[in-house]
Parts: C-alpha cells; sequence; structure tokens
C-alpha cells in the first residue's frame, strides 16, 4: 500500500540555515580553527581545505550553523582544521550520523567529508542509501585510490593490479567508478572535482552545497606517500587539456586542444556514448551530445561517467547530475507536522494533558 | 460482586438459558494453543484485553514460533498465548495451564504435558483426523485411548460449528474456518464471566472496511457465547473476583508498548525531541512500530538501512540537541557496538534497547534469554563503561525507560536499556502514572561560553569542561553561536577537547569516564525480608530483569514452607547499588536465577568476592516458580553448595 506523500516543493540546500545579517560577512580566517593541520607534506587535503575555507564564507551562513562530520581516513581529519560544529565518527558512519542530524536539523547545513575507502569499503551501505534517500547534505569523497592513513593498502578504487604491501601480486578485484556509483544509487547531486583546480573545486563545492538533497563530489585528491602521481596525467597542463572533459550543463561535450579536438556522440549502438574527433563527427553528422544535468533521466549522465577508464584517457569533470526531486529530511518533517497539525492545527504541540490520554489509552480502567 | 455481562446477541441465536452454577475461583492460568496461522496471539490478547478490564491482576506469557507460517498442523507450527489472572496479585503467567484450550491434534500434543493433573481441556476435534493425528505422532486418537484419563476434556467441534454459525453468509469454507478462535474466544468468555463490549468494539475498529470478515468474527464470537450459555457440556462457569488494587487508573500494557510510551514520556518531560533510529529486529520491532505512530509527539522514526546506521542517525540526532534512542535485540547489539563506543568517547545522551532473545548468532529469535548482560557490560574495544538499566516486568518498562533517559541526559552518556522478549511480549495491567510524576530531567543545554581564554577575559568554550558533581560535560549542539567544537573518537585532552595522545591525559580520561559511570545516582537495593528479622533469613535471592516474577512468587512459596527467605533485585546492573556489597556479605548464602549461565554471578564474585550460588536455565522461557522453589530448597537444605574454596580444605 502506498500514499500519496504531498512533500514540500524544492528549494536551495540551504533554505532553511540562518544566513549572516546584512552587511556582515565571514572570512576565510573565520572558517580556520585553531588545531595544528597535520597532512603530509604534498598532501591533496590541504587544497581541498583551502577551497573549504574559501567557498564557506561564500554562502553567507552563520557559521554555527555549518556541521562536518567525517568517518576515518586521512581526509577525515579534516573537521578539526574548521572552526565549525564537527564530528570526527568512526569508519564509514559518517553518512548514517549525518543522517540523522539532518533529519531533526533543518537549519544545519551539513558536510560529510570522507574518502574512498571510508565511503565505498567500510562504509558503502551507508552512502548509496544516503543517496537513495537523498538527504539533504554535502559529501566529499576525496579519492585517492589508495589506504593512506593504514599506510598504503590498495582501495576500492585502485585500478586492477595494484602492487601493495597487502596486494604483493597485484589487486585483483575491479574498482568501483564512484560517479558511476552515486549515478547507479539515485543520487540527485553526482559531480567530479580535481584537488588542483582551485577555481572549478570551488564552483563545484558551491553548486553541491546548494543543491538540496545528496550531493556527491567525487574530489580527485593526490597522495604523495603511497600512490604518488596517480593523477600526474590530469595535472600536466598539456595532457589535461586532452584528456579533461569539462562537463557544462546546456553545452556540447566537447574537449581537447585547439586543433586536435574531440567530440562525445551517441555511440553507433545507440546506448552510451563514444570519443571521436571532432570534425569527423560533424562531418558524419553526428553531433556532439549535449549535456544536461536536470533531467530526470539519468542515463546520459551514467554513460558520461563511463568515459572514464584507468588509462585516464578522457576524463569527465563537472558536474553530472543536478537534479531536484523531493529530500528525505523534508518528508520526515512534513509529516511530523501533518500528524501535529491533524491533532491540533497549524503550530499544535502535545501538552501534558495529550501525554496523559495517550498513557492512558483507549481501554482504562479506574480503581477508586 | 460483578454482574455478568450481557453480550449482545444476534436475532438468529436466541439463548435458551441453562441453569448454571456459578463457582468462584481465586486464579486461573489458561492456555490457547493452535496453529501459528490459527490467531491464538489475538485470541490471547483479546482475552487479556478482557480480563483487565474486569479488574483481575494478571501475567502473559506468548510463546510463538519464528516462522510466520509454520506448516500447517505440526508441533513446530504450534503456537500458544498463556495467561494467569487472579483475585489477588500475581508475579508469574503460571506454572502449569489449569485450563488448555486446543484447537488441533499438534496443539494438543505440543502443551498437554505441561497442563496440572486434573486439569480442563478443550479440544477443538474437527482436526482430529487420522492424517493429522499421524503427523504428530499419535498412533491413536488420544480422545479415545483414554491417554486423557487424568483431565477433565471437553471434546467440541469447534471448527464445524463455527461454519454453522456462519453458514448464511456465504463464504467458503476455508474463510469461514478462519473464525474459529472467535468461536472459542466467546466460549472461554462466557464461562469465566468476561466482559465482552470491549472485544466487540475492538473487532469493529479492526474490520471496520472488511463488513464481510467482521461480521464473521462477531458473529463467531457470539456463537462461542451462546454456546456456552446453552449447553450442557459446561455446567459450571467460573468466577474469579477483581483484585485489590491501588486507587488509580490502569490499562492492560506489553512490555514493548510500555517502553515505547516511557522514552516519550521522558523526552516530553525534558522538553527533548525524540529521534529513534532503528532497523526491524525480533523481538523488538514493536517499539519501532508504537515509536512511529506518535508522531504528534514530536518523535521522529528513521528505519534506515542496518542496525549500524541505527544507532549512527540516533547518535547524529544527539549531537544536534535531541534525545537519540536505537532498539534492538542481541545480534543488533553486536553490531551497533562500534558507535556505542564512539558515544562513549564523544559523551552525548544516547539510549540503546535490547530487548533480549536466546543467542548466540540469530538463536532463538521469539524466544526469551537475559544473556546479552556480559556484552552490555563489556562488549567493546577499550575501557568502555556504559550504565545499563533493567526493566523487571512489563509495565516497569516504563519506569525503566524513564530511568534511562535521565541517565543519558544528565550525564551525557550512551544508556543500555536490557528488556527481553518475555517483558515486551508479557503483559500485565499498568497503573497509569500522572505525567507531572514522571521525572523530568533538565537537559541543561549549553547557550553560553563555560570559560574564558588564557588572557582571563575572552569567552571560551570548552566541550570538555565538567560538571564537577555529576562529572558530565557540557552539551553544546549546532546552532549556537560562539560554542563551535568538534568532538570524536580519538583521544581528547581533558578541558579542552582538543585531539590528546599523551599519556597522562589518556589514563586521566578513562578514569573520568569510568568514575562518571560509577557516581550515577541510583537508588540503594531493598531487601524484603517478608517480615522477618534479615539475620534470620536462611538464604537470600537476587535477580535481575525479568525474573521478579518467578522469584517472587518462588519466595512467596517458599515462605509459606516454612523457609526463611529474603529478595532483592537489580534495577541498575551498571553502576551497582551502593548498598548492594554489603547486602550480600549480610546473608551467608545468595541464589541468583538468570536466564543464562551466570552473567550476573559473574559480576558479583568479581566486583564483591562473594561466591553466590547460580540457578541458571536456557530453555528461551522464563522459569517457573516451582524450579526456583527447588533450587532455594536445595540451597537451604545444603544440597548445593558455593564453590569450595581450595584455602578452605
Amino acid at each position: 500500500m502506498s500514499t500519496p506523500l504531498g512533500l514540500p516543493t524544492l528549494r536551495s540546500g540551504t533554505a532553511d540555515v540562518p544566513s549572516l545579517p546584512d552587511g556582515v560577512r565571514l572570512g576565510k580566517k573565520d572558517f580556520t580553527s585553531g588545531s595544528e593541520v597535520r597532512w603530509c607534506p604534498g598532501c591533496g587535503d590541504y587544497a581541498v581545505l583551502a577551497a573549504v575555507q574559501g567557498f564557506l564564507p561564500e554562502l553567507g551562513l552563520r557559521k554555527e550553523n555549518v556541521v562536518f562530520i567525517s568517518g576515518i581516513g586521512c581526509s577525515s581529519r579534516f573537521p578539526y582544521y574548521l572552526d565549525t560544529y564537527g564530528m570526527h565518527s568512526i569508519h564509514g558512519r559518517a553518512p548514517a550520523i549525518a543522517t540523522g542530524l539532518v533529519a531533526s536539523r533543518p537549519d544545519l547545513s551539513v558536510f560529510v567529508v570522507t574518502g574512498d575507502g571510508d565511503a565505498l569499503s567500510i562504509g558503502g551501505n551507508h552512502l548509496i542509501h544516503a543517496m537513495r534517500r537523498n538527504v539533504n547534505m554535502t559529501v566529499l569523497l576525496f579519492n585517492n585510490r589508495i589506504y593512506g592513513l593504514t599506510k598504503g593498502q590498495y582501495s576500492p578504487t585502485s585500478e586492477v593490479g595494484k602492487v601493495t604491501k597487502s596486494t604483493p601480486a597485484g589487486s585483483l578485484d575491479a574498482p568501483f567508478n564512484p560517479v558511476s556509483l552515486a549515478l547507479g544509487a539515485e543520487a540527485s547531486f553526482v559531480a567530479r572535482t580535481l584537488d588542483t583546480d582551485r577555481k572549478h573545486l570551488t564552483q563545484v563545492l558551491k553548486a553541491a552545497a546548494e543543491h538540496r538533497g545528496t550531493s556527491l563530489v567525487e574530489i580527485y585528491q593526490g597522495c604523495p606517500i603511497f600512490n604518488d602521481g596517480a593523477f600526474d596525467v590530469l595535472k600536466d597542463r598539456e595532457e589535461s587539456v586532452a584528456r579533461l572533459v569539462r562537463l557544462e550543463h546546456g553545452q556540447e561535450v566537447v574537449f581537447g586542444a585547439e586543433g586536435s579536438q574531440k567530440a562525445v556522440v551517441r555511440s553507433a549502438s545507440g546506448f552510451g556514448v563514444e570519443v571521436v574527433g571532432l570534425e569527423e563527427a560533424r562531418a558524419a553528422g553526428r553531433e556532439p551530445v549535449v549535456h544536461d544535468t536536470r533531467t530526470a533521466d539519468p542515463s546520459l549522465a551514467f554513460a558520461l561517467s563511463r568515459l572514464d577508464e584507468p588509462t585516464m584517457a578522457h576524463v569527465p569533470v563537472g558536474v553530472f547530475r543536478a537534479h531536484s526531486r523531493p529530500t528525505y529530511d523534508d518528508g520526515v518533517r512534513s509529516q511530523l507536522d501533518a500528524a501535529r497539525e491533524a491533532s491540533g492545527g497549524p503550530g499544535w504541540r502535545a501538552s501534558d494533558d495529550d501525554l496523559e490520554a495517550l498513557l492512558r489509552g483507549g481501554d482504562s480502567w479506574t480503581v477508586e | 460482586m460483578s454482574t455478568v455481562p450481557d453480550p449482545q446477541r444476534s436475532p438468529e441465536q436466541p439463548a435458551q438459558r441453562v441453569d448454571k452454577q456459578v463457582e468462584v475461583l481465586e486464579r486461573v492460568v489458561i492456555r490457547f494453543a493452535g496453529d501459528s496461522g490459527d490467531g491464538m496471539q489475538l485470541t490471547g490478547d483479546r482475552f487479556t484485553a478482557e480480563t483487565a478490564s474486569l479488574g483481575n491482576d494478571l501475567a502473559t506469557l506468548p510463546n510463538f514460533p519464528a516462522e510466520i507460517r509454520a506448516p500447517a498442523g505440526t508441533l513446530p507450527g504450534v503456537s500458544s498465548f498463556q495467561l494467569h489472572f487472579a483475585d489477588h496479585d500475581v508475579t508469574t503467567p503460571g506454572d502449569a495451564p489449569d485450563v488448555l484450550v486446543a484447537m488441533n491434534p499438534a496443539a494438543l500434543r505440543a502443551n498437554v504435558h505441561d497442563v496440572r493433573p486434573g486439569g480442563t481441556l478443550i479440544i477443538d476435534t474437527d482436526d482430529f483426523t487420522p492424517r493429522n493425528l499421524a503427523k504428530v505422532g499419535y498412533a491413536t486418537s488420544p480422545l479415545e485411548d483414554g491417554s486423557l484419563e487424568g483431565y477433565r476434556v471437553h471434546a467440541l467441534p469447534m471448527q464445524s460449528m463455527t461454519v454453522e454459525a456462519l453458514k448464511d453468509l456465504g463464504l467458503s469454507r476455508k474463510d469461514a474456518e478462519r473464525s474459529k478462535n472467535m468461536f472459542a474466544l466467546g466460549l472461554l468468555s462466557w464461562l469465566y464471566e468476561r466482559p465482552t463490549a470491549q472485544t466487540e468494539r475492538f473487532l469493529t475498529t479492526k474490520f471496520a472496511k472488511r463488513a464481510a470478515v467482521l461480521e464473521a468474527n462477531l458473529r463467531s464470537f457470539r456463537a462461542g457465547w451462546a454456546f456456552g450459555e446453552t449447553t450442557e457440556a459446561f455446567p459450571v462457569r467460573f468466577h474469579v473476583p477483581p483484585a485489590p488494587a491501588e486507587r488509580g487508573t490502569y490499562r492492560n500494557t506489553t512490555g514493548n508498548a510500555a517502553l515505547a510510551y516511557g522514552l516519550v514520556a521522558a523526552a516530553h518531560r525534558a522538553g527533548l525531541p525524540l529521534v529513534l533510529g532503528s532497523y526491524p529486529i525480533t523481538p523488538a520491532s514493536d517499539i519501532l512500530h508504537t515509536l512511529s505512530g506518535l508522531k504528534r509527539f514530536d518523535v521522529t522514526s528513521l528505519q534506515v538501512e542496518d542496525e549500524i546506521a541505527a544507532v549512527g542517525a540516533a547518535l547524529g540526532a544527539s549531537f544536534g540537541g535531541a534525545l537519540g534512542v536505537t532498539t534492538t535485540s542481541g545480534p543488533g547489539l553486536a553490531l551497533k557496538s562500534e558507535t556505542i563506543g564512539l558515544a562513549v568517547a564523544l559523551e552525548l545522551p544516547l539510549v540503546v534497547v535490547d530487548v533480549q532473545r536466546g543467542g548466540p548468532s540469530t538463536g532463538l529469535p521469539t524466544k526469551t534469554e537475559q544473556s546479552d548482560l556480559l556484552q552490555a557490560m563489556y562488549g567493546r574495544n577499550g575501557e568502555s563503561p556504559v550504565p545499563v538499566v533493567a526493566p523487571s516486568t512489563p509495565a516497569d518498562c516504563f519506569d525503566a525507560a524513564v530511568d534511562a533517559v535521565r541517565i543519558a541526559v544528565k550525564y551525557r552518556t550512551p544508556v543500555l536499556l536490557l528488556s527481553d522478549g518475555y517483558l515486551g511480549n508479557g503483559a500485565e495491567p499498568w497503573r497509569v502514572p500522572a505525567v507531572h510524576d514522571i521525572h523530568a530531567v533538565d537537559p541543561d543545554i549549553s547557550t553560553d561560553p563555560n570559560s574564558t581564554a588564557d588572557d582571563g577575559m575572552t569567552p571560551q568554550f570548552r566541550p570538555f569542561l565538567r560538571d564537577p558533581d555529576t562529572l558530565a560535560r557540557p552539551w553544546a549542539v549546532p546552532g549556537t553561536a560562539g560554542l563551535e567544537h568538534r568532538v570524536g573518537g580519538l583521544e581528547k585532552a581533558d578541558v579542552t577537547g582538543e585531539i590528546s595522545y599523551d599519556p597522562a591525559n589518556h589514563d586521566r580520561m578513562v578514569r573520568l569516564r569510568r568514575a562518571k559511570v560509577k557516581g550515577i545516582e541510583v537508588p540503594d537495593v531493598v531487601v524484603d525480608h517478608g517480615g522477618q528479622e534479615h539475620a534470620d533469613s536462611d538464604l537470600l535471592v537476587l535477580g535481575w530483569g525479568s525474573t521478579r516474577g518467578p522469584i517472587t512468587a518462588a519466595v512467596r512459596e517458599a515462605r509459606r514452607r516454612g523457609l526463611r527467605v529474603a529478595q532483592a533485585h537489580l534495577r541498575h546492573l551498571n553502576p551497582l547499588p551502593a548498598n548492594l556489597g554489603e547486602v550480600l556479605l549480610a546473608h551467608s548464602r545468595v541464589l541468583v536465577p538468570e536466564m543464562n549461565l551466570g552473567q550476573l554471578a559473574l559480576l558479583l564474585r568479581g566486583r564483591y568476592l562473594v561466591d553466590v550460588i547460580s540457578c541458571n536455565q536456557v530453555r528461551g522461557l522464563p522459569f517457573t516458580s516451582t524450579e526456583i522453589v527447588e533450587a532455594i530448597e536445595d540451597v537451604v537444605a545444603g544440597r548445593v553448595r558455593p564453590t569450595p574454596r581450595r584455602d578452605a580444605r
């Protein structure tokens, strides 16, 4: 049996979060805690921290209404370095903990900071269910394709054949593509960005925070100690131009240097997409696909996510999907409101008498 | 004194009154037994509600298989519901039924050996076919072979009579047969003079949208009553007068319902929203169901993806200033361990309810046990002290829940509330408290900095600056300006809450967390000496949780037999009452009955160096009082002694 839910209309992810009074602006410093940052020199996490501290003021929110919840791993130290409310929880569980917080507190902007091991291995179940439910939170998934804090074992995003201390003969299991996984789990906002591209990172994070629902942002993040150079081809200026497919809503999906541009077109089979030379495509009448983040059908976004492969010949980055659908926490709260309203009209709260009536129930008797 | 209620009779069944004798009884134990699809639990529930409203004291024991519909007519598929009601205070569902209602051969076979000699058997004979008899291993029909000679047998074709009563409704025989439980209920309601209006009202509500089903059930119920009234098979009906009770408003409740209400009432009194994170598990799911229907009381219920997410969501809500609650049973508690440890480190309020069942592993999902005590106490990594509270009767689940909330909120700690399957599903009358009598804990949520920076001027918030009396840390919630802080599972520096790997700090924090739990205010344990000087008691019987009923009954019986027995019962397992050591030392012998293999005994021996004597069973059912009486007699007679100490030889 199902019932129409009559859920509220959709708004920004921070619509219920108190904003700063007019004329008051916070800066990066306001979001920086006194804790000494303790990541390895050269770690990509520094760049992400700086970007986050830099973009948070742009949201215009009161910082006491911002919460960071993390799991376990190098990236999960993140909350300690931000002067907001924060919880460094346990391995893999941050999305579940955040779900309880978000469901009961509409006035908070909640971020989950996690890594490839935390989110996709031990915490895989919580991540997919948070996305399925569309809980209003922003998940920053730092993907360095390795376990750093435990000193270099392969992770669920490591390429097959990865030689590590725990896989001296090479790892056997095929990796997850986090973007494909998120789209498959019905995430309403899915994006990918890089730790080294400050501008892109900031842009994507801001869009993610403002999206109402679960926003999953995969951040390619370098680990100089245990997986050095994993993303070098994307960081080299020339190579990155040739390989990065920058997705923009409403734009044709084309990439590559002037003169050797490539296009993403519908594949001949009719399912999925493929990469061909732009000139060649146009000559054959195969127009590049036009990216649409807002459509309810995630098929094209999923097809684009499949362009990514271990050789990183072409890596789509940007927002894959930003589709509006009802969020779990809004639904939870509206059911509470409806129950109260049915009991005594708008704004009704249970009194002591109401509680006493509940405790007595319908079948009570009195002994004089 | 009570008048015989006049059931509404359908016009086609005019009563031809046969004069019946009325015999007055002090107490009766009835067991309804049938196939798991026969509606025996519903029948028992309704008979219980009728009995409760009549003012008898009562205790119930539902007993059913884990399979939703085990193969029909087989022994493993038998479901039963036992009810003990009396004109005086009762503490157990009764050891041996006086009356067994058996709806088929399997129900008879599985239960008849429990009935007291000379007891009454009311048997539906319609299913006593050679095939059904063979299915449960009867070579000959017990109705004919004389094997039931020791009982008063009423062999009645209840199924056929039900079908006959419904014949003009146009139902298939199969559908008509489904109402036979209501026929049995009607008959028993007549036999014991139960009021019927409530059951009729209940059926009317339950089947409001299914007119044909409603009519079939009402008619069967009335037909059962009318049959009792008119048949000569039952020349006597029985009257059990109401039990004396304190003034007040009463209702019947199961432990799971009382526990849910206790959580809601305590949260309401504290002014906190209640957020439940839960995952369905037997026998705890009814708490989830009850709380899910109480949204108007500011109760958010989240059924999430697993047990870990359930406790995580509850803890996340507590971080946000709600009362986080999670409900589960043993296997689920195992999964929650790590998060409970996190709650110990974060020092946030959290109530974890474990409705214990038979273990290990999946164990006996629908049967009761008390074997999670050590898991509750120690089932986490590190020194991870958690207060443990145990209700002792179904109605007591309300008070225990209120107490668990008090401790969680006042001391900023996860609390384990250890109920069990017997308490959860069992029912008894409950004197409903007035709201102003329910303890109201002050959440004392921080609004301002609690300290100043090193300059002595700038206000600063120190998340681990403790209350000197309770050692509780402040509860500052997101949205409060100036109190921004970070918590986490890594060890925190005392006072400041910064990450600290300092050896001395860790040693201090471990001891502080222990001292906080040890210092929780719990009332002294009260010893009942049965009106004698305690020095005269030969033995102290000490229990915890749901064994209270059978222990109380056994101690009463032992005293009737002239033994000098003292009784005490523990509500708080951690911390233990401050006077417990004295109480133990004041008695030369201490008997500890538990539905496990000696978990409280282990704690008492370790803590007090007292050689208590265990009395254990793990059959998935509560103790009978007889078992405990025998254990008491064995100890008093010296047949069972404490373990001899090596140095005593």
